[in-house]
């Protein structure tokens, strides 16, 4: 492998009076959960495997204001936004990719009326255009027989922006065993993180969401849970250990099974 | 024949009574909806319309249950073309006559096609029947989970099951009537046109009347005959404080539902000018006078949109939501039915409070902690699971916002983690408590990897 990896940042890009095709936003998952970071970096490799024109903005990125804005705390939001919005305006910032649902859902549909308008892509859409344009090719995962594999369904991409099949189009790439869990598409189940639940402990109850999720991902015998998601990451995962299933299960991310096809 | 003017006297009184209590209670209901603030939706026409036409009219997002979704519809289209032959009981019953369009087809020598149509309303009147009585099985036989909850006492089960009840009532009066008003024409009763054989009344009605006397008939064929009408007119006053305003609310309110992706949460325009000014933001176009701010989300239902209070009104209680919650099913007290319930008791009370009291809308209560709790609010994922379940795009979510928004901005009321989160975002520019100078670590990290690879 090529050891130099090259991480474009946008300022030093804008010095240069250079342009960059795309910005990727990491999210604060992406940037500081131990976990997510294994995503983020693998997202990096395949953007480079795939020779994209990329750029991140480094420390100048900020939260965008999601978990404020579900919490209640509109002002907090807003101030987030109004800032992030200066900065990717302030470099022209027209195409914006991220592995985060939730960051995607308020750039795409709740910065608009703020004042910032771009293009903003999941990481399993752009890497379904990438497919498509012929830039990825993407091989199934080594011992294919052995990897089942069910996907599920990130709130923030599915219900909430209607993006059911661009993630079970790459799995179906890699696996031909694909198995759905009874709760899926636009009925599947929050796997328990989403407005800012991540952030509390839950109310009382009888049970975890994230446990009744896994139970039902259990159910269908794969044993690859994927995720799109950073929050679903943490609590599949989390589901999976409490029911002592890590050994034989694993929670991935769409794009660490595709950089595990390629060996990236 | 005795279609004696103290008949005609009767009902028009009886059409003067629903209309005075219907016209009451229509604009009650609509100054309870109206205690509602006004609503900012990006909205197209040519998309409201498709939603009244697919999701109101069409029924889409019920036949995510198949079920359900084919009983209900044999109701609905019985309830809507049944109520056809309504209109000629209407005509009698105003003009003193019987069966009056019977007689315009019988002039035009096509009897044929009123028996036809009869035929049809009857083979509706047996399907709603049935449908009837399997939505009463599912109920209180088979008892279907998401029927049960805290919030179903006893006057939403009984509300339920009157109504079923009443739509059976209502079915098997047609089928009396036509039953009776076959045999008089039979026995030749005078001031009976023909009707053709009517299928199902001849078939299940009857013969439980052929033995009958000419005049008890009579008697039966009159007492079906105001039962019906007087049942439709009851029916219709009572759908108004029943949860089956549906059958009229579903059409509104699909029409102002919100268009936007489910993810998109309602922008507060208050908040933006007051950042903007903080940040220094020049609004153009816009006047600079601040406008006041009234009170920052929803503590009760005078702070939510008139479309909130539609969507309660326009509930029908079917717990599709609540049984579709995260929350819910892993036993945590929000249910979205509930919300919806709350809001419309509160409406309905405030209503009441501001009538009696010369318009005032203060009684001492509030939709927040006296109808719902913070930790019903605060267990929400904002999954939209509820939204997407509702048939009828109902926005449970868009309520449990406005509740949490109040609590953060007003009250500073939010769960004590959440503040603790708020206070990571404003400090840190990250929910979690990490350095932002930390931010941009991974890429260190990466290329640390690739050299040791």
């Amino acid at each position: 492998m090529n050891s130099n990896i090259e991480i474009p940042v946008m300022a030093d890009l804008f010095q240069k009076g250079e342009e960059a095709d795309v910005l990727l936003w990491i999210g604060c998952a992406g940037s500081y959960d131990d976990r997510y970071k294994k995503v983020t970096k693998t997202f990096v490799k395949l953007l480079h495997h795939c020779k994209v024109k990329f750029a991140v903005l480094g420390p100048e990125e900020s939260c965008t204001g999601d978990p404020a804005r579900r919490a209640g705390n509109e002002f907090l939001f807003q101030m987030q936004a109004m800032a992030n919005i200066q900065v990717l305006n302030g470099y022209n910032v027209k195409k914006i990719v991220t592995a985060c649902p939730h960051c995607f859902n308020t750039i795409k549909n709740e910065y608009p009326e703020l004042g910032g308008n771009y293009e903003v892509y999941h990481h399993t859409q752009f890497i379904e255009m990438l497919v498509k344009e012929g830039k990825l090719d993407i091989a199934p995962i080594d011992g294919v027989q052995d990897f089942s594999i069910t996907y599920h369904d990130s709130c923030y991409l599915g219900r909430a922006n209607d993006e059911y099949e661009a993630p079970r189009n790459l799995l179906k790439m890699l696996t031909s065993d694909l198995r759905e869990m009874e709760r899926n598409r636009s009925n599947g189940l929050c796997c328990g993180a989403g407005g800012a639940q991540m952030f509390k402990e839950p109310e009382h109850g009888r049970k975890d969401i994230n446990i009744e999720r896994t139970e039902e991902a259990l159910r269908t015998g794969a044993n690859i849970i994927a995720s799109a998601c950073p929050f679903c990451m943490t609590m599949m995962s989390d589901g999976v250990k409490n029911k002592e299933k890590e050994s034989e299960v694993e929670v991935l991310d769409i794009v660490e099974l595709i950089a595990k096809g390629k060996k990236l | 024949m005795d279609f004696s003017p103290l008949a005609q006297i009767v009902f028009l009184l009886a059409v003067a009574v629903t209309a005075w209590l219907m016209t009451k209670r229509i604009l009650r209901i609509r100054s309870n909806i109206l205690l509602g603030h006004g609503v900012n939706h990006q909205r197209s026409t040519s998309e409201s319309w498709k939603n009244v036409i697919l999701i109101a009219f069409g029924q889409k997002k019920m036949f995510k249950k198949v079920i359900p979704a084919l009983l209900h519809l044999t109701v609905y289209l019985g309830f809507i073309i049944i109520n056809i032959e309504g209109l000629e009981i209407f005509l009698d019953g105003l003009t003193g006559t019987h069966r009056v369009i019977a007689r315009l087809f019988e002039d035009w020598q096509m009897t044929a096609f009123y028996t036809l149509t009869l035929n049809m309303f009857e083979f509706l009147c047996v399907m709603v029947i049935l449908a009837s009585v399997f939505f009463l099985v599912r109920r209180n036989i088979l008892k279907v989970k998401r029927f049960e909850g805290r919030e179903m006492t006893s006057w939403p089960v009984l509300d339920a099951n009157l109504i079923l009840i009443f739509e059976i009532l209502l079915m098997f009066s047609i089928l009396s009537m036509n039953a009776a008003d076959q045999i008089l024409q039979e026995r030749d009763y005078p001031g009976f046109p023909k009707t053709g054989t009517l299928i199902f009344s001849e078939i299940f009605a009857a013969p439980f009347y052929r033995n009958l006397g000419t005049e008890t008939l009579y008697f039966i064929e009159r007492f079906a005959w105001w039962f019906h009408i007087l049942g439709i007119f009851a029916f219709a006053i009572y759908v108004t404080y029943s949860k089956h305003l549906h059958t009229v609310l579903a059409f509104p309110n699909t029409y102002f539902s919100k268009q936007e992706p489910k993810g998109h949460l309602t922008n507060m325009p208050e908040v933006t000018r007051e950042v903007k000014s903080m940040l220094g933001i020049q609004e153009n176009g816009n006047d600079a006078t601040p406008q006041e701010i009234s009170r920052l989300g929803a503590k009760d239902v005078t702070d939510l949109s008139w479309w909130n209070i539609m969507n309660a009104y326009t509930c029908t209680e079917c717990g599709r939501c609540t049984s579709a919650c995260p929350a819910n099913i892993t036993g945590k007290k929000l249910s979205p039915r509930k919300i919806m319930m709350d809001v419309r008791d509160r409406a309905e009370t405030l209503g009441q409070f501001k009538a009696a009291n010369n318009g005032k809308v203060e009684d001492g209560k509030s939709l927040l902690d006296d109808y719902i709790t913070r930790e019903e609010f605060n267990a929400c994922t904002t999954c939209n699971a509820c939204t997407e379940a509702c048939p009828v795009n109902i926005d449970p979510l868009d309520i449990i916002m406005q509740m949490r928004r109040y609590l953060a901005m007003e009250e500073s009321g939010s769960p004590a983690s959440w503040n603790a989160m708020y206070s990571n975002i404003e400090t840190s520019f990250s929910p979690w408590k990490f350095s932002p100078a930390d931010r941009f670590n991974w890429a260190d990290e990466l290329q640390k990897e690739a050299d040791n690879n």
